[in-house]
Order: structure tokens, then sequence, then C-alpha cells
């Protein structure tokens, strides 16, 4: 075993003790969050980028990070939202034709603090065992002594602490391809870009609306459909989003609740969430599809789960979807209200996007659901040329 | 999507000999599929003519043929077995192909057998070049400008619209065989030739070429229900222009975004499913690495070498899930063999770095063209896995046991750099890597050659980083804190020893004393997310370890390393073998491996796998690992015996360090091998040797030759597979081999023997330390002068005189006894002038040792290890002396990749050229000899045209055999000497010139326009004949027809052929043994009428 006598001046140290040291590369800072590990094998500026990372210090199990640099276009939101990143091999010299630029240095330019040569692996199975939990990454930990260190790392702050949606939110409305007719209202609790991307790309207009946005004032923007985004935290923290999602099923407008917003849509609903022991966080996860019996290989990023046995049956939700690993809900789907969320992430980014084709599932129900309207509104506006039958 | 109806018994084909592009890795994939089959209480009925396999053990499948993969062999089978279903992905190209020739031959349909997997419509459109270009087009997959050729002047036009480079590919080929890259016309017609004759259905693809492009695999996988999952991605450093197969492997990706990694996935994930392929597949993707453009190059609708390597780096069993799959399991049924929590529907994520590099064989082929192309020249290839890339590298490279062991070896002629260093790096080669290092040490920037070279810059610039670690470990003082850098950078103590000026002990101890030790981390699939109980691990100089030793009784088996000619699968078996009976005697079985595409490197054929290089360094540091005893010493148990000279090459660095070697000492190896020393061991037993001595000058040579008289056979000591081993005739041609082949030392001086031509005899025994049980003796066809590897062995002997016979078994149990020998034991024996010489000994496991245990049914790997355990043979059941004779004659034919090898001489001689060997097995020596023959694609139609050339002292004794060939109405074409030879003698013969263009048709006419179907060439001893004869030998071996150099051979199949040799058997393996009569039968009745 090689010893800890490498006097590496960084160090990531865990609530419960255990220090890893390693080679500082990002911002020289010191910062606190919760250590959790992702799985999936690219895509680390997606990783950084991704508001449901907010305030977690991710430790990529795929030792070779940096190898193509930083990529305009790839960020999933308008800046990273790690606390930091704990890494086995820091590639500095990274090689791709899109990149900019390397990783450390867009890390510094966001004052996030990461570090390299440590035993991801060790720290991985760690976490397995014990769970994620809170920690303090330092850049350099000279003069300070490991009891001080970890006094702190007990106390650091983690994403679980408080409400942090109002902290990734879009600050602004934003109105995308105004002039297609089916309108959606994506409610963003920290949005990746691809979501936009993937909905915009299927011919619809896409309104996204910040966190605070009431359901009066979603509904004033007459949406066929309403998407609910993934985003970082504990969804029970995220109360007002709970009272909205509920006002928007009880209008039947069609509802597509992804990671975040599935777990609010099953709050509203009256199920309960829990806290996964080390969430589901990759690009491999496997899901079945409870009616069709198709299994997808999904992309994950999520701590909390929604609890199976609490799902309300009578009053016509069913679990839809189960993640093969370990029978964890995956998707929700209500028997006539044209509604349904999953847990994982069609859009990938990173990761497999073997699920876009739920987004045409959605879209084609808001379709079909607002034309029946509009017949709907078309035969109550004008009995009398029905009656002409 | 079809119901699956279930099938109760499943023919499943293997893929034959091992050929360059066919290695060990079907071996790996039948038998886990065998497995599989089993496990889902499905009778299995395997067909494979290598008996070098653990699938034709005959506890792996229910019923074992060894027989020729032959169609009509094939049909036999099914009509004696009447199988429901056919498994025709898990024997590579050649089991593919066979089970088209049977669907298309109406074979599977008359006899009502389904084929599993992979629909016949899927095979065709993954192969068949149009078709699967219309498939692309129909799924909207970007399509590369090329054209369906099927002459050369179709060709040339083509290369009128799409400019040169243009890309040869032809249809239906192993490894691309006949492929090429065209960069001037004169090419373009000599590939486009070439091309088409290898192509069986005569049509080749002429395609734009992506040179430069990034070449990317993905290892995908489908079920009924049309759930669909990416294995692993790999990227090949070499880019395109290089076959995977001779390409240098990252897995999984480096340079690829997310973006790309997904685009590519997603495409391969549309593309399976397009072919509708229930199992594996594998798809090949060229994407530029200027823009997001791809193209798709390559489909593999089966079980593959890449998939083999996949399943290593990944730790997931494709073969053993394509099996169920094919069987109408679904993915999300099966569970996670590695984890046994998961199930097998879920894409594995790897938390370490593969490196794969091939194995040529250009150490044993000095003369053969090093560049490679698109068309596969490795036999083998290693694997090395660690947490960076660098150390994933170097790791490979010290797993490849060449020459050129570290990255520090240097071509004397790069000294000045330049355009020869350069030359290196802008044409793939063989030594491309290590002229890559030359010249970043030379000050050329990792830029500048990705530019040469088309290697992505994050490659060289990998290499940047080694050069810069070596200039440190030559200029700073070895502190721990560097020595702990240069370890996770991948360096051996050797070469870091070899960069600071010391010795590699110094090293070793100073990371002792700093305790700078490795950890062993598991592969399980998962990244770490899960619990995994899977026994599979790799060094890593990281801060935890996971491996902790195996409790109890153990023996770590010392595996054999890449397949290469001269070491190839034999010993592979063997190693699993050994680990299989160590089981069964109540140890723990620990493998150490470095070679992905075998079964000893699947995690559940040892209880602990240790997937390393096998140098002294690697496997210490797992010794030390594994015995952790109080007092420091390695006290954990090791068997060199089975993984061929690999493993011999370890027993005194181990034994320096007090390791405990089971079966023979060190002291054995070092007499067999110590010409001194072994000389004077068999003349105190009274057994003679052919005369000679070890030399280590050029005068010393001169003078022992002179003394015993030429012809001499001259070699290096402690080589394996008899490389640059020649018969020498004359003192000149001796001081140019001393100067060319050879470097004197005095540690490994060179061998010089009086060359006794006669027959030769080959035995293997197992001596227990008291008695030795010899299961059979071998015979080879080819007289003395030809390596053992490359001739025909036939057991038993049947031209053995019995007191030979008696003899060979005094001699054989006497030096076993002596040597002290315990455990396996080869012996090879030279019959000259009525008198028997011993010609080497080997005390440890010998190629034929499969093939022997096949013939006779001794478990000879299962009783070596017992005895090394200390059992004796009348414990475990038997005695010693010669095991009965078996009432069947079993024939071991070599097989050989020349045509993959450009330029290689193709007649034999004492240095080793087979690559892999082929048995056929019967009642009769004509039938069983014919069956190796068929097996060996070297058997001669009923009829037809034979090309005779012969050296003059070959002509009288070929007298006999060339009228009787004549007699069976065979036409016969001769060069002018053979010719009006023949004519005096009143042999019927038409003489074609060997002056080629000085007649028509001349000798090279005949071969290439399909005139003849064989030749027989012997060279004569001037080196002229032998130049003259090598255009006719290549051409024959580039034709595809039979090409024999040895008038013993040639005798031997015109014999058969007189004794009615299509009269032949087809019957499970073990029946040959039993007593009870079987039916023979008519093959080709027809044809013989």
């Amino acid at each position: 075993m090689v010893p800890d006598m490498l006097d590496l001046p960084g160090a990531l140290i865990l609530e419960d003790g255990r220090i890893f040291n390693g080679e500082p590369f990002g911002a020289l800072a010191d910062a606190e969050g919760e250590a959790v590990f992702t799985t999936t094998m690219t895509g680390y500026q997606e990783v950084a980028t991704d508001p449901s990372f907010r305030g977690q210090i991710v430790c990529m199990t795929y030792p070779l990070i940096g190898n193509y640099g930083v990529t305009p276009g790839d960020e999933q939101s308008r800046r990273p939202w790690i606390a930091g990143m704990i890494v086995r091999e820091y590639c500095d010299e990274p090689s791709h034709y899109r990149s900019v630029g390397t990783f450390a240095a867009y890390l510094r330019a966001n004052a996030i603090p990461a570090l390299h040569s440590v035993d991801t692996r060790a720290l991985t199975r760690h976490i397995r065992v014990h769970g994620a939990m809170r920690a303090l990454i330092v850049s350099d930990r000279a003069g300070r002594s490991d009891d001080d260190l970890r006094h702190r790392a007990r106390r650091a702050w983690s994403p679980g602490d408080e409400d942090v949606v109002s902290s990734v939110t879009t600050p602004t409305q934003r109105d995308l391809q105004p002039e297609e007719a089916l309108h959606l209202v994506l409610i963003d609790y920290g949005v990746k870009e691809n979501i936009i991307t993937s909905l915009a790309r299927r011919a619809v207009r896409v309104t996204v609306v910040p966190y605070h946005t009431t359901a009066a004032e979603i509904m004033a923007l007459e949406p066929d459909g309403v998407v609910t985004s993934p985003g970082p935290g504990d969804p029970e923290n995220a109360q007002p989003a709970i009272g909205t999602v509920r006002t928007i099923l009880n209008a039947r407008i069609p509802f597509m609740g992804i990671c975040l917003g599935h777990q609010l849509l099953a709050l509203a609903v009256g199920a309960r969430t829990s806290k996964l022991k080390f969430g589901h966080r990759g690009g491999n996860h496997p899901v079945k599809d409870l009616t069709t019996g198709l299994v997808t290989i999904t992309s994950q990023n999520h701590g909390y789960q929604v609890d199976a046995t609490s799902v309300p049956l009578d009053m016509g939700w069913r679990v839809s979807q189960v993640n093969l690993n370990d029978g964890s809900v995956e998707g929700l789907e209500h028997d006539d209200l044209p509604a349904f969320s999953i847990q994982y992430h069609p859009e990938g980014s990173p990761g497999p996007l073997d699920s876009q084709y739920l987004f045409d599932r959605f879209i084609d129900r808001v379709r079909e659901f607002s034309q029946q309207r509009r017949v709907g509104q078309t035969l109550a506006a004008t009995p009398a040329r029905a009656n002409q039958e | 999507m079809q119901p699956a109806t279930p099938v109760s018994t499943v023919l499943v084909i293997g893929s034959g000999p091992i050929v360059i592009g066919q290695a060990a890795e079907f071996d790996y994939a039948g038998t886990q599929a065998l497995r599989a089959l089993k496990e889902e209480g499905i009778r299995s009925i395997l067909v494979n003519s290598n008996p070098a396999t653990i699938m034709t053990d005959e506890d792996v499948a229910d019923v074992v043929y060894v027989e020729p993969l032959t169609v009509e062999v094939l049909r036999r089978v099914i009509e004696r077995e009447r199988p429901e279903g056919l498994l025709p992905t898990l024997g590579g190209q050649t089991g593919l192909n066979l089970a088209v020739q049977l669907a298309e031959a109406g074979i599977l349909e008359q006899y009502d057998v389904r084929l599993l997997g992979t629909p016949l419509a899927a095979i065709k459109q993954a192969e068949d070049r149009e078709l699967f270009k219309h498939l692309l087009i129909d799924i909207g997959e970007p399509v590369i400008d090329s054209a369906i050729i099927h002459s050369v002047a179709e060709a040339r036009e083509f290369s009128h619209q799409i400019p040169l480079p243009l890309i040869i590919r032809p249809a239906y080929t192993l490894g691309g065989t006949g492929g090429g890259v065209a960069t001037t016309p004169a090419d373009l017609d000599r590939f486009v030739q070439s091309g088409l004759s290898a192509s069986p259905i005569h049509q080749i693809l002429l395609e734009r070429s992506l040179l430069g492009w990034k070449e990317i695999e993905y290892e995908v996988m489908r079920d009924a229900n049309d759930t669909c999952i990416t294995i692993c991605n790999m990227e090949n450093l070499d880019p395109m222009g290089v076959h995977t197969g001779d390409s240098i492997v990252v897995a999984p990706s480096q340079t690829l975004s997310d973006r790309d990694y997904q685009m590519l996935r997603s495409a391969a994930l549309r593309i399976i499913r397009a072919l509708g392929i229930e199992g594996g597949c594998n798809i090949q993707f060229a994407l530029d690495p200027a823009s997001s453009q791809y193209y798709v190059i390559e489909v593999n609708p089966r079980v593959s070498r890449s998939s083999a390597l996949a399943s290593k780096a990944t730790g997931y069993p494709i073969a053993r899930v394509a099996a169920k799959i094919a069987v109408g399991r679904q993915l999300d049924e099966l569970v996670n063999s590695v984890t046994q929590r998961t199930t097998a529907a879920f894409e594995p994520s790897l938390d370490y770095c593969v490196v794969k590099i091939p194995r040529w064989p250009f150490d044993k082929f000095r003369r053969a063209e090093r560049t490679i192309d698109t068309q596969m020249k490795a036999t083998g290839e290693v694997m090395a896995i660690d947490r960076s890339f660098e150390a994933a590298l170097q790791k490979a490279v010290r797993s490849l046991e060449i020459d050129q062991d570290d990255l520090g070896w240097e071509d004397p002629s790069w000294a000045q750099g330049g355009d020869l260093l350069l030359d290196q790096i802008r044409r793939a080669n063989d030594l491309r890597l290590w002229a890559l290092m030359a010249a970043i040490r030379r000050g050329k920037r990792p830029e500048e050659l990705s530019a040469l070279s088309g290697i992505d810059p994050w490659f060289t610039r990998k290499l940047a980083r080694l050069v810069a670690m070596e200039r440190r470990l030559a200029a700073e003082e070895l502190t721990p804190r560097l020595l702990w850098s240069a370890k996770r950078a991948g360096f051996a103590d050797a070469r870091i020893a070899q960069l600071a000026g010391t010795d590699e002990a110094d090293v070793r101890h100073a990371r002792e004393a700093a305790e700078i030790l490795p950890v062993y981390k598991m592969v399980d699939t998962c990244a770490a997310e899960f619990e995994a109980a899977t026994p599979y691990f790799y060094s890593s100089y990281d801060q935890e370890d996971e491996a902790a030793p195996i409790e109890g009784p153990k023996a770590l088996v010392v595996g054999s390393g890449p397949i290469r000619i001269g070491q190839g699968i034999e010993f592979d078996y063997c190693s699993v073998q050994a680990a299989h009976s160590l089981g069964d005697a109540g140890r723990a079985s620990i493998m150490v491996n470095s070679n992905p595409e075998t079964v000893s490197t699947d995690f559940d054929t040892s209880d602990r796998l240790y997937f390393e290089p096998l140098d002294a360094e690697s496997v210490t540091e797992i010794l030390r690992h594994e015995s952790r005893s109080a007092d420091g010493t390695l006290d954990t148990p090791v068997i060199l015996q089975f993984g061929g000279q690999t493993a011999i090459n370890l027993a005194e660095p181990l034994a320096d360090r007090g390791v405990p070697i089971l079966g023979s000492a060190l002291e054995v190896i070092d007499i067999a091998e110590d010409r001194r020393r072994f000389e004077r061991f068999l003349s105190e037993l009274g057994i003679p040797q052919p005369p000679g001595a070890a030399v280590t000058s050029q005068a010393e040579a001169i003078t022992v030759a002179e003394r015993i008289g030429y012809p001499v056979l001259v070699r290096p000591s402690y080589v394996l597979g008899g490389r640059a081993m020649e018969v020498v005739h004359s003192a000149d041609y001796l001081a140019r081999y001393l100067e060319h082949a050879v470097s004197f030392g005095s540690r490994h001086p060179v061998l010089i023997d009086k060359y006794l031509q006669g027959k030769e005899v080959e035995v293997d025994a197992i001596c227990d330390g008291r008695e030795v049980l010899i299961p059979g003796i071998m015979e080879h066809i080819e007289r003395a002068g030809v390596h053992s590897g490359d001739s025909f062995a036939v057991y038993p002997g049947l031209n053995l005189e019995t007191a030979e016979v008696d003899q060979i078994v005094e001699h054989t149990t006497q030096i076993a006894l002596a040597l002290r020998a315990v455990g396996l034991i080869n012996i090879q024996y030279v019959i000259h002038a009525g008198k028997i010489y011993v010609l080497e000994v080997n005390p440890r496991a010998s190629r034929t040792v499969p093939f022997l245990s096949k013939a006779t049914g001794v478990p000879m790997i299962r009783l070596a290890t017992n005895a090394m355990l200390g059992r004796s043979l009348r414990e475990q059941g038997y005695q010693g002396g010669l095991w009965p004779r078996q009432p069947l004659v079993a024939v071991k034919a070599p097989v050989f990749s020349m045509a993959k090898l450009r330029g290689v001489e193709v007649h034999l001689g004492p240095e080793m050229k087979s690559t892999g060997e082929a048995m056929g097995i019967d009642r009769t020596f004509a039938a069983a000899f014919h069956k190796a023959l068929l097996a060996a694609g070297m058997a001669l139609p009923p009829r037809g045209s034979v090309l005779v050339s012969l050296a003059d002292q070959d002509k009288q004794e070929s007298l006999p055999m060339l009228a009787a060939l004549a007699a069976l109405g065979f036409r016969i074409f001769a060069t002018e000497g053979t010719a009006s030879f023949l004519e005096r003698e009143g042999v019927e013969v038409q003489m074609v010139t060997k002056r080629i263009g000085a007649g028509s048709p001349d000798v090279l006419d005949v071969v290439l326009d399909g005139t003849v179907d064989a030749i027989i060439n012997t060279p004569g001893p001037a080196q002229k004949e032998v130049l003259d004869g090598f255009q006719i030998r290549r051409a024959a071996v580039e034709k595809g027809i039979p090409c024999i150099t040895s008038t013993d051979t040639a005798r031997a199949i015109v014999q058969t052929l007189s004794e009615g040799a299509n009269s032949y058997a087809v019957a499970p393996l073990p029946s040959y043994r039993n007593p009870v009569p079987i039916r023979v039968e008519r093959a080709i009745a027809g044809e013989r009428e």
C-alpha cells in the first residue's frame, strides 16, 4: 500500500473524519458541500454545469478527466454549480477540435477548487458504504491540523440544508420559438440546456419560467403542456413548487416531470420522497418500463427518490418504470390524466440519449390533447352547427 | 417480436486452428457460451478441429467432435445429432461462413435446424458490402463514397471519380486478407487483384480513404425484447488505415467528448436494431478529428477479437450473455455475474484505463514487411489495466515479451534522428511507438509527430510526459516522491534503474524502504458503485487495496502471455487445466496472465485472476501481496511448467527470491538448457545425443562445426520456437549466420549440433519423482530438420519398431527420473541409422500436451499438477510406463498464416513458422491424415493438377510418390529440371519454365491462373535456388492452394490419396478411444466412384 507520505497539499475531508489527500488543480480555495460520486465516463463539463450538482463535491469514478478540454455549447446552464471536483488523473493538455481551454482554467475562472491524484476508487467505495456526506475540500492544508479540518467538515454546508432551487433557477423568463403553435411551459428548477434544446427541436414554443412563478401566472401563459425540470436538493425543501404542480395537474394540463420535477409531482399528489444512501449518478442505469417491458439505459443524477409504497394508487397514479439495479421508482403515470414523470434524464448530457422518445411521446400527447380541447371548444362555441347534423 | 420457442439441443461451430485474425479469443468465447448453454439446461454439440482448446474438453460441451470444419462434416454431425438450433456467432469468421454455407446448401432446412441469435439476413447485410451500404442508407447513417468492384477495370474507373488513396476491402475474408491501401495506380491494380482472389465471392469494396481519421469501436448487445446496450467503446491509437487487430487500442475512448461518445453510441444502437441481431456485435466507426463527421466502417455480427477484449476490459461476459440471448433469454432476466446483484441489462462503467498492444511475429520473420495496414499481421495481443494511460501503456509494453520490452528501446539507425526515424513515425509499423519516444527524446514536439502520424496529440503528449519523467529519473535524486511518481506512470524497476544508473534490486529496496508497493484494484463492471464478488484484479500504485490475500492453501499459475509463433494457445490450455486441477485438489488457484484473448483470463477460470505483465517484478509483487508472512518470505508457491518459455524464464528470478516452485526445480531447467551440463548428464546415463557444443565466439563455432562435420544445426540457447535456428551446410554460411542472426553473450551462447536427418519422435511424459507415465509416443512425418511445431505428428508412432518404442520408453523414464523432474517433461528424439539420439529435453508442458491428452484420454495436466502437489501417479490411479495404445490414429497438422505476411518465406526449416494446429483423428492413418489436411486447408482435391519443382537431392527419392500421383490421375506440371527427370523416368509431365516471363505458361502463370491445385516445391541448398522457389511458393500462398515444401509431407499425402482417404468417420472424440466399433461412412462417395 502506498503510504500517505506524499505530502500532497490539498485534501478532501469527510464528515466522518476520513481524509483523502490530493493535488489541487482548480481554484486555490476551500469549499464545503456534499461528497457524491458519478460513474459517467464522459461529460465532466456537463456534470460541472448541471444545476442538480449544486453544492456537491463530485468524485468522478472515471480516472482520466480533462482530456478534451472545455467546449462552448456543452455547458448545461449559465455557469458551473459543483462545489468541487475530485479526480484520479487530470489532463492539462486537452485535445479536441472544439476545445477552447483547459478544465482547470475553467474551474479557476469560476472559483471552484478541485483535486487530482486522489484514490477516487477508495473514495467511491467509502461513499458507497457510508453514504453521501458533508465534506470539505481544501487546496492547501498547510498550517491546519487534521482535527481542525475534521471539525469544519462535520459542520460543512450541504445542499440538503436549504431550498437550493432558488439559487439555480433562471432569473428571467425565456421565450423560445414564439412562432410555433404548440406551447409548452418549462418550469426551471435547475434545468439543463439539452432539455430546452430537446423540446425546441421538436417544433414547439417553449417558455422557460423561473422557480417562483405561480400557478396562476403559468395558466395565464395558456400552455398546452407543462414540463417540470430537474434540480438540486431535497424536494421537500422546494415547498413553493409543490402547490404549483398540484394546481397544474388539477387543471388537467398535460404534464411531464423530470427528476426533481418528478419528485415534486409525487409530493404534489401526496406521495413521499426519501434520501438515497449515495444516490444514482451516472450514465448506465437500466430502467424497465412496466407497461412495455422495454429496458432502457438512462442518465441519472439524483440523491432522493419517490417511495414506491407511498404512490396514491387510489387516485389513479401508478409506478410505470423501475430501476433494475435497486427496484427504485423511475417513473409515475396517471391512468387518465395526461401526466407522467420520470426520475432519470432523457436529455442525457452527459449520458445516453435513448429516452429522447419521451419528449416525442409527451409532445404527441400534448398535441392530441390540445386538438381535443380545441375541438371541444369549437363544439361548445358553435352548438348550432352541431345540431344541423 | 417472435416468441422464442425453446431449443433443447444446440450445435456450436468452433473457429478451428489458430491463424492470424482468428486466435484464442474464440476458445474463450466458445467455452463461456457452452457453459452458459449448460446452465440453461441445453444439450450442446461442439465441432472444432483445434485440439488445443478448452472448449473441446469433454466436460465443456455435452458432445465434442474434433473433426475438420467443412460443410460435409457438419452435415454429418447434424444428421447424427439432430440439433434444433445452430449458434453461428461463436466460431469467428470461420463459423459464420460455415453457417451461411449450411443455410445456403439447404442443410439447415433439410434437418430443421434454426439459426440462433443472428438471422441469416443480418449476417449477409453485415458481411456483404452492398447490402450493408443499403442498410445504412435506409436508417440514415452516413455512407462513405465507395463501389463494389469485381474487376481491375472497374477499380480504375472508380479511381477517376474518387481520388487515391483508396482502400481495398475484400468481402468475406478473415482479418482483412488481401486488403490494403492503394496510394498509386500500380498499387491499386496489385491490391485489387489480390483482394479479388482472396474473396471467396470475388468481390471487393473500394472506398474513399479516411486515412488519419480516428477509429472508434463499440461493442453492442441486443435481446429479443429489443433492449440494447453498449458494453464498451474503444479508441484506436493508430488512426484509420490500420486494421483494428493491428492497432494499439485504449478502452474506453480518451479523446471523445460526451457529445461524440453519445453520437456514435446512438448510431451503434440504431445499427444493431436495424440488423435485428439477438446477441452481440462489434461496430467500427471513423470519426473526423476536425469535425463531428463520422462513417460506419464495419460491423461484425458475432463475437470477435474486439468483443473478447471488451469482455476483459470491462468484466462483462459478452459471449456468455450472447449465448443466453440466442436461446431466448432477455438481458434483464440475466444476472450480472460480476456483482451477482444487478442484471446483465446495464452498461459497464470503467474506473481504469485499458491498453491493448498487438503482438506481431516480426521477431520470427525478420524479412517480412513490417509496415502495418488494413491486413492484420499480429498473431496475438496483450492488455494492461491501470488507473492512468501512461501506466497501462507501459505495463502493456512490458507484457509483450519482445526485445523492445520497455519504451526506452531504440533502433541504432534512429540515433541521428532525421528521416530514418521520422519514416518510422509516418508509416504505421510495429515499432512506431518506440520511434515516437525516440523522436520526442530528440526534441520533436508531440504535435509535430501527431501531424506526421495522424495519432491524436492526446497520445503523443502522454508519451512526452513519459520522456519528461525519463529525464527526471536520469537527472534527479531518486527520492520517494519521484519514485512514487515514476511507479504511478508505470515505469518498471528495471527501467528506473537503467535511467537512474543503478540496479533493479536497489530500486526495489528503495521502494520497499519507502513502502511504495502496488495495491490491487478490482475490475467490477460498475466503477465501485455496487459491491462485487469478482476475483479479477490489476495492480496500481494507489492507496487502497481490495484484494485481501486468499486464506488457506493456494498456488499461483504463471500463464503464457500473448499468442505468438512458438507459444500458442496450447499453453493457455495447460494453464486453465492447471487452475482447475488446483481447485479440485483443494488449493485456491491464482492466475497471472496478460493476454485478453484467453480462457485463462476469464474471471471464473481461477479463484483469483491478476491481469498483469508476466515479468519478474509483477509476479514478485503479487507473491509478496499474497504471502504476507511475518518474516517477509514469499511463501506462496508457483507453478511455472504450463506457461511455456515465459513462465520458465521466471524460474531463476523467483527462485533467487526464495519463492517455492512446484514441480521440477530450477536445477532441472538449468541442466536441460545448459548445453555443457546436459551433455554431461546424458553421457552419464549413456544416452546418445548428436555431437555438438555451446560456443561463445565465431572462431569457436567454426572449429566445432569442422570437428563434427557439416551440415550442422545452429541456434541461440534459451529461445522458444526455434527462433533463428538454421541448418547450415558450409563454413561460409555459418559465418554469415553468426554475424546476422545472433549476438553472442557469455550467458546466452550459441548451440551447434551435428544435423542428423532421420525419423523424429516426440514424447510427453508425467513424472512424480518415482515413476514416469508416457501417455503416448508421437512420430513426425517430416524428418528432423523441420521444426517440431511445424511437423505433422502422428500418434501412435506407426513406423516404430517395438524395440525402438521400448528404448524410447526406457530413455524417457531414465532421463525424467535422473533429472528429478516432477510434473511434465517433453523429450525429442531422432532415430538416425538405427540409433536413438536425444535432441532436446524440456522440463515443462509442451505444445503437444493438449493433442496427446485428447488422443489418449490421459488427463495429463491434472496428473502433472497433482504430482507437483505431492500426489503420486499411483495415488491418482495411474502408474509408470507407456499408456496402452488407443485403437485410433491421431494426426496433428501445422497451420500457417503465410497469406497474411507479405514477403515471408514459406518453406519449412528448423525455425517454427506455424501459428496453429489442427487434429485429425480416425481409425486409420489415411483417414486421420486426410482429416488433418482438410482441417488445415491442405487437402488435395481427389483429382487435379500439381506443380512440382524439386531440388536435385530430392528427385530420385520422390519418384515413386510422383508416379503414384500420376497414376491417381493427377496432371503433373514441373519446372525444367524436374520435368526432364520425370520424362526420363517415364512419368507424364508438362514442363513450365522457371524463368518468369520467359515462356508461356511460366511457373507463376500456372499458379496464378488456377491451372494447378497444389505445389510441391523443395528448395536446394544453394541460396539462389531458395530465391528461385520463393516467388512460386508465395504465389501458391497468395492463391490459397496447398504449398508442400517437404517431400515427406508430399509422400504422406499421396499415400493417403491412394488408400482411399475420403472414406473417413465423423464421430464424437471419446468414441474413437472406445473399443466399440463405429460406423465408417463414405464421405464423398460420388467423387470416388
